[in-house]
Parts: C-alpha cells; sequence; structure tokens
C-alpha cells in the first residue's frame, strides 16, 4: 500500500473544483433547508438544470461564457417556480416528494434518447468548456506545491469555482443578519407566528427557494467543469450526498457547507483509498476491488444515520437553532 | 375499544367500492384470459415460452390468415436470434434481459404474393425494461391488395389493450409496497425512503433461495422459497422498527430527522446489496411455464399467477383492517394516535405490528416483481418514487388510497408508453404526481386537513 498517494490524494480533495461544487450546492442546500426549514430533496436536479443550461447555451446556440452563465440563472429560477408554485403552500413532506420527483423528471427528460440531438442523450455532452478555458490568464505550466500542484486550467477551475463558493458564503452572511433573514429564519421556527405579523410567508419561500436554487445551479456549472455532462450523475445519490456534508459541517451555519464538503470528500477518498489498497495488497480477500469501490457509500449512509441520530447540528451547528421542526 | 373506531370508520364505504371495482377488473382480465387459454390451446407452444422477457407477434395477412415461416431478426444486448412464425403466425424470441433491443422483419422470407404494407417501417425499436411481454406488429398483405387489412385503429387498441393489461399487472405489485408505506406513514407520520430497499431485500433473498432448492420439484420450492422470503421480509420490517424508529420515538426525534435517518438506511443497504449481488441482472425462473393470450396482451402465467396472488392479498388486508380487532386498532391509530393510546390500545405494539406486515408485504412485492422483470440490486429504488407517487396520490396515510394511487400509477406508466419513449414512462407518472396536488393536495381519498 502506497501511503504517500492515499494521503496527498485524500489531502488534495480539499481545494477539488468537485468538492467546490458540492459546497456551492450544500449552501443552496443551506438557505432551503437550514435557515427556511424548506426540505428541498430536488438539489441534483437544480444541478443538472444548470450544467446543461450551460452546456447547451454554449454547444448548441454557440454563446460566450457569460452569457451561457446568465442561462444557467435564468433556468434555475425559471425551475424554482414551477417547483415552488404548487408546493410551497403544502406541507414539508409534499415539497420533499415534489422536489425529488422534479429532479428524477429532469433526469428522465434530459437522458431520452428522443432529445438526443440537444441533451446527448444517455451518453451526455462534452466539448463545451474551451471558452471558459480560453479566458484563463494564467500563463501555461505547472505550479504549487505537494499535492497542490495543477496546470495553469486545474487553477484557472480552482480559482473560479472557491471564488463562487466565497461570494455564495458571503451573500448568504449578509443575507441571514438583514431583515430578510430574520424573517426567513422566522418562517423555519413558527409559520404562523410570522403570517400572524403580516409577512407573505409564500413570497418569502418562493424567494428563498430562488435563491438556493440559483446556487444549485452554479454548483451544477462549477461540477462540469473539470468532466463531461452525464445524466447518470445527477440521481438522488447527489442530493443525499449534499444533504450529508451540510448535516456534518452544520446546516445553518457560514461555514458548515464548506468544511463539510471538504470533510467529505477527504475522509471519502481516505476511506476508498485505505480499503481499495487493503483489497489490492491482498490483505482483505473476501472483496473485488469493484465491490471495495461501493463501500463509501455504505460509509455515507450510515454516517448520514449516525450523524442525523447524534449530533444533528453538525460540527458549527448550536443545536437550538436546528430542531427539524415539521 | 369500540369507542375508539368510530372516526375511522369512514373507510369501509370506500372500501366497498374500491374492493368492488377491483375485483371486476380482475374478473375481467381472468375471465378473458380463460377466453384466450382455450383459444390458443391447440395451436403449437411458441418458441420461449417461460422466458422472462420476450419479444414477440403475430404476423398475419388479415383475419384468419396467419402467415407460417416468416423471419424477424433480434438484435442487440449481445444476441442476435430469428424468431419464425408458426402455424398459428406467432412468432416470440426469448431476451436475456432488459435492455434495447431491435427487431427487423425479413421481407423475403414472406410466402409468394404477400409483402409488407409499410415497406420503409421493418425495423423496430425495443426497450425490454419493467414490461416482460413485448408485442410487435408488422402489418402484411397480399400483395396489391388493399394495403392496410388490419387498420390503425385497431393496432391502436390492441396496443393500448396491452398496455392496459401490464398497466393492472404492474400496479397490484406497486400496491402491495405501497399499503407498506401508507401504513407506516399513518401510523408513524414516517416518510420511509428505505421501503425500496425492503422491495429489494425480498427479490434478493428469494433470489437465493430459489437458486438454492433449485433441486426441488415445481411447487414445494417456489412454496419454501416464498414461506421463508416473507419470513425473512416480516423480520426486516421488524428489524428496522425495533432497531431504528422505536428508539428514535422514545428519544424523542423529529419526522423530518427521522425521514433522513431512513435515507441513510436506503443508501447504506442498496450498497450492501450491490457488494452481495453484484450490479448486473438476473433472471429468476421458479420453473413455470407457459403464456396466456388475454385478448391481443400476451401475458405469460407466472405474472398471472402473481397478479392474483396480489389481488388475493390485498382484499386480505382490506379484510385485516376493516373486520380484525388490530386492524381497527391500526387505523385507530392512524387516525389519532393519543385518542387510540387514551383508549388503551398499545400505540407501539401496533406500529410494531405495521412495521411486520409491511414488510411482509414489500417483501411479496420484491419477489412477485422480480418474477416479472428480473431482479437488480436497485429495483426498489427505482420505484421508490412511484411508490410515494402512488401514495399521495391516493391520499397520504390512506391505505386504500395507496391501492387506488398505485394502479393509477401502474396505468399510467404502462399506457403512456403507447404514445411517449418507453424511458419517459417513470417520468410521466411523476408529472402525474405534480398535477394532481396542484387541483387536489389531499389526493383521491385523503382528507382535507392532512395536507395542513
Amino acid at each position: 500500500m502506497d501511503w504517500g498517494t492515499i494521503l496527498g490524494n485524500a489531502i488534495s480533495q480539499i481545494a477539488s473544483p468537485t468538492t467546490a461544487a458540492y459546497a456551492l450546492a450544500a449552501i443552496g442546500i443551506s438557505v432551503h433547508f437550514g435557515y427556511t426549514g424548506l426540505l428541498n430533496f430536488g438539489q441534483a436536479g437544480f444541478m443538472a438544470i444548470g450544467a446543461y443550461a450551460f452546456a447547451i447555451a454554449t454547444l448548441g446556440f454557440g454563446w460566450p461564457v457569460w452569457a451561457a452563465l446568465l442561462m444557467v440563472i435564468l433556468a434555475s429560477v425559471v425551475f424554482a417556480f414551477i417547483l415552488g408554485l404548487p408546493t410551497l403552500r403544502l406541507r414539508a413532506d409534499y415539497l420533499a416528494i415534489v422536489t425529488i420527483a422534479a429532479a428524477e423528471i429532469v433526469r428522465y427528460v434530459v437522458s431520452t434518447t428522443g432529445l438526443t440531438p440537444v441533451t446527448g442523450g444517455a451518453s451526455g455532452l462534452s466539448g463545451f468548456s474551451g471558452g471558459f478555458y480560453a479566458l484563463n490568464p494564467i500563463p501555461e505550466g505547472t505550479y504549487g506545491f505537494g499535492p497542490f500542484t495543477y496546470t495553469a486550467d486545474g487553477w484557472w477551475v480552482r480559482i473560479v469555482g472557491w471564488t463562487l463558493v466565497a461570494i455564495a458564503t458571503v451573500l448568504v452572511w449578509l443575507l441571514m443578519r438583514s431583515p430578510w433573514g430574520r424573517v426567513v429564519k422566522g418562517i423555519r421556527e413558527d409559520e404562523d407566528a410570522v403570517r400572524s405579523l403580516g409577512k407573505n410567508v409564500y413570497s418569502y419561500k418562493m424567494q428563498s427557494l430562488v435563491l438556493g436554487g440559483v446556487l444549485g445551479g452554479l454548483a451544477g456549472f462549477v461540477f462540469i467543469l473539470p468532466r463531461a455532462v452525464q445524466p447518470g450523475n445527477y440521481g438522488t445519490a447527489l442530493t443525499f450526498f449534499i444533504y450529508t456534508l451540510l448535516l456534518l459541517g452544520g446546516a445553518a451555519t457560514v461555514f458548515g457547507p464548506i468544511v463539510g464538503a471538504m470533510i467529505f470528500w477527504v475522509v471519502l477518498s481516505l476511506s476508498n483509498g485505505i480499503i481499495v489498497g487493503l483489497v489490492e495488497s491482498g490483505i482483505v480477500s473476501f472483496l473485488t476491488p469493484d465491490q471495495a469501490g461501493q463501500i463509501r457509500f455504505i460509509i455515507v449512509g450510515v454516517a448520514l444515520m449516525l450523524l442525523v441520530i447524534f449530533r444533528p447540528q453538525g460540527i458549527f451547528g448550536n443545536k437550538k437553532e436546528l430542531s427539524f421542526s415539521v | 375499544m369500540r369507542l375508539a373506531v368510530p372516526p375511522a370508520l369512514r373507510m369501509p364505504r370506500g372500501l366497498t367500492l374500491i374492493v368492488a371495482t377491483f375485483v371486476a377488473a380482475v374478473a375481467m382480465v381472468l375471465g378473458l384470459g380463460v377466453a384466450g387459454a382455450s383459444a390458443t390451446s391447440a395451436t403449437p407452444a411458441p418458441p420461449a415460452e417461460g422466458a422472462q422477457f420476450t419479444v414477440g407477434g403475430i404476423i398475419q395477412a388479415g383475419p384468419g390468415n396467419p402467415i407460417e415461416g416468416a423471419e424477424v431478426l433480434v438484435e442487440g444486448n449481445g444476441i442476435e436470434e430469428t424468431g419464425v412464425t408458426g402455424a398459428d403466425g406467432r412468432w416470440s424470441v426469448a431476451l436475456p434481459g432488459p435492455g434495447e433491443y431491435t427487431a427487423t422483419l425479413d421481407p423475403d422470407s414472406l410466402p409468394e404474393g404477400i409483402e409488407p404494407t409499410q415497406p420503409d417501417n421493418l425495423t423496430r425499436q425495443v426497450n425490454a425494461s419493467t414490461t416482460s411481454t413485448i408485442n410487435l406488429l408488422f402489418p402484411v398483405g397480399e400483395e396489391g391488395a388493399a394495403p392496410v387489412v388490419r387498420d390503425e385503429g385497431a393496432l391502436l387498441a390492441d396496443r393500448i389493450w396491452t398496455q392496459v393489461v401490464n398497466g393492472i399487472i404492474f400496479g397490484l405489485f406497486l400496491a402491495l409496497a405501497a399499503i407498506g408505506i401508507s401504513l407506516i406513514f399513518g401510523t408513524t407520520g414516517l416518510n420511509n425512503f428505505a421501503h425500496g430497499e425492503m422491495v429489494t431485500f425480498g427479490a434478493i433473498v428469494f433470489w437465493f433461495l430459489s437458486a438454492a432448492f433449485r433441486e426441488m420439484a415445481f411447487p414445494l420450492n417456489v412454496i419454501l422459497a416464498g414461506v421463508i422470503t416473507l419470513v425473512a421480509s416480516g423480520a426486516f420490517g421488524w428489524a428496522q422498527d425495533a432497531g431504528i424508529h422505536k428508539p428514535l420515538r422514545s428519544r424523542g426525534v423529529k419526522l423530518v430527522q427521522a425521514m433522513i435517518v431512513t435515507i441513510g438506511l436506503s443508501l447504506a443497504v442498496r450498497y450492501v446489496f450491490v457488494i452481495i449481488f453484484g450490479t448486473g441482472d438476473q433472471t429468476l425462473n421458479v420453473g413455470f411455464s407457459g403464456a396466456v393470450d388475454i385478448g391481443a396482451a400476451r401475458v405469460s402465467w407466472t405474472s398471472v399467477a402473481s397478479a392474483i396472488i396480489s389481488a388475493v392479498i390485498l382484499v386480505l388486508v382490506g379484510l385485516f383492517l376493516t373486520r380484525t380487532r388490530i386492524g381497527k386498532a391500526t387505523r385507530a391509530v392512524s387516525d389519532n394516535a393519543s385518542l387510540a393510546a387514551a383508549s388503551g390500545i398499545n400505540v407501539d405494539r401496533i406500529i410494531r405490528i405495521v412495521w411486520v406486515l409491511a414488510g411482509t408485504l414489500t417483501g411479496l412485492s420484491g419477489v412477485l416483481y422480480g418474477l416479472y422483470r428480473g431482479v437488480s440490486w436497485d429495483m426498489g429504488f427505482q420505484i421508490l418514487l412511484l411508490l410515494f407517487a402512488a401514495v399521495t396520490l391516493g391520499g397520504l396515510g390512506s391505505a386504500f388510497g395507496a391501492l387506488v394511487g398505485a394502479l393509477f400509477i401502474g396505468l399510467a406508466t404502462e399506457v403512456s408508453a403507447v404514445w411517449l419513449p418507453n424511458d419517459l414512462r417513470y417520468a410521466i407518472a411523476l408529472v402525474i404526481l405534480i398535477l394532481v396536488l396542484l387541483v387536489r393536495p389531499q389526493g383521491f381519498l385523503g382528507r382535507k386537513e392532512r395536507i395542513g
């Protein structure tokens, strides 16, 4: 077993663009679930919308990067309205089922063979990130130290991803300190009390859904920069991963989503590296390498259960703030 | 005891109606089945009977003029097989499993003077997913004769009928599992996201047992494997309540938290299945073969038997809920747990019984669904949202609503495949779910105050 490689791979996950994408999506969920109390189980759908909006605007319409990004935001807003209109007046568990259903509808629609010319069907889309990398101001070459050594393009995608995460974090932090944030948190604690103060609860919930949804759409954009768009990536498991890391960090906290995403990916990479290493070196003989790759999902599932039962407020959270009051 | 029940007495009236509709539907299907069986019994058996997935059809130049010896080439998923029509014009090819196939009619194999009426439509895409028997129609006619012997309308009607029969069968399987979700939701308020894994559990246990009992004679192996599977499924439900949800209730853990726990459980259990079962599809073959014509639809006897078993069990569950003391107590707990507890019902015991019952019914649903479409590690998770859609459409917490919702979802997924691409069939069910929530949020049979 090569401990150096395993540790290096695990540590480099801290800054990976995938971690940034997960953190961004988790900030969106923290707006929905942590602050407003909306049980959005369709964040994978928002990410799929963002990813496909960017890829189709670039490949299909030949738009520049800034216009494609506007498309991402617009598509996320529209999806949030479609989702919110029928469900935000209903009880929380209805919203959970409808959002998860809507995310699955998106996945079925983008992977249907009839739409292959537009969405690429089951094999997805690729080759859309040329315009993004053409904007890279960093000169060619390899920079960095230790496990954090990347090419110029590697740095560019990380800088953009984490800048978006930082902007979202500051934005959400400022919003939650504002009067708007106090109303939204009031809705989470007691909807009827807020309604009796004359606030339009439905409208506030919709604004929150749109804000978190746009963050989810941007997360989809960051997610696809280092890879192709593939419909299989946007299953319900993606949403549940994001919930796990959000609950790990703390659902209603400023840095919870970021630290949660980092810990999630480091632990996942580390445990996967160790298990695969043990199997390959013959110490564990009852598993094949393929099976060993699945163990991390079992770890995530068990971690999610234990977290919710024993530390629902996460690492940073305040237990009083997150009482899951539904 | 009696005092606790009246709030829930609203249900039996609904039940009578549902059971009547339901029995009528099953009787209709079976009645046609018997008629169809007697009509085909004299003809030679098609080659692929008893296979899990088959594609086939009748090639005839008008009613009563079947074409013998016509060849249809089926390709894809590693097979390349030719189906040849028999004296009755029937052909069928067994498929190794779900997947994409193409079927091509060879025009040269048609007898002199007969030609396809749609010469540019000889290759068809076949998508085997949930429907185990796929009918294809290649219209042929005499050369130069009026081209369409069986007109478009009749062909369409045949396809719709086939999908209606498939939809009822699929809906019955869904109903068994959906009633489990509904009972658990009704008594505890919990949305159980690990329910799909209970379906898969039943199918996988049955698959292992039927492989272990391969040496045994036909009826004994199925009965033994089935009984052990049901006991194991009931134990799985018991374990979930005893190991997870009872302690959570005692700690006063909120419902959303408990729901996220079931999501974690679902993820963990699903990947345990991958490790012990693998990612491939396996077919269940219990040595029960043959098929029957129900009108234009050809359905394997396994599916017919499964549908009958589902129907009988569903009626029994209905009787259990309305006629027995425990069933009445279950409905009382669903209605108002505190009131039920105050009138002397042991709520925790009822919830435990509900979990065991739900586990058993869902395991049975897994066995029957596994016989219908094969076993895979995520088969239950794939239909989990359809189950939620069924329960929500019927009315959250109403066991009889779940039956109506499941039949509706089963029909919607199968019948929509007549007009829409096969890979969108689940999406349709979910779109319907959202549309129904817009106009009638409490579902077909739910009470208005439930939506809160």
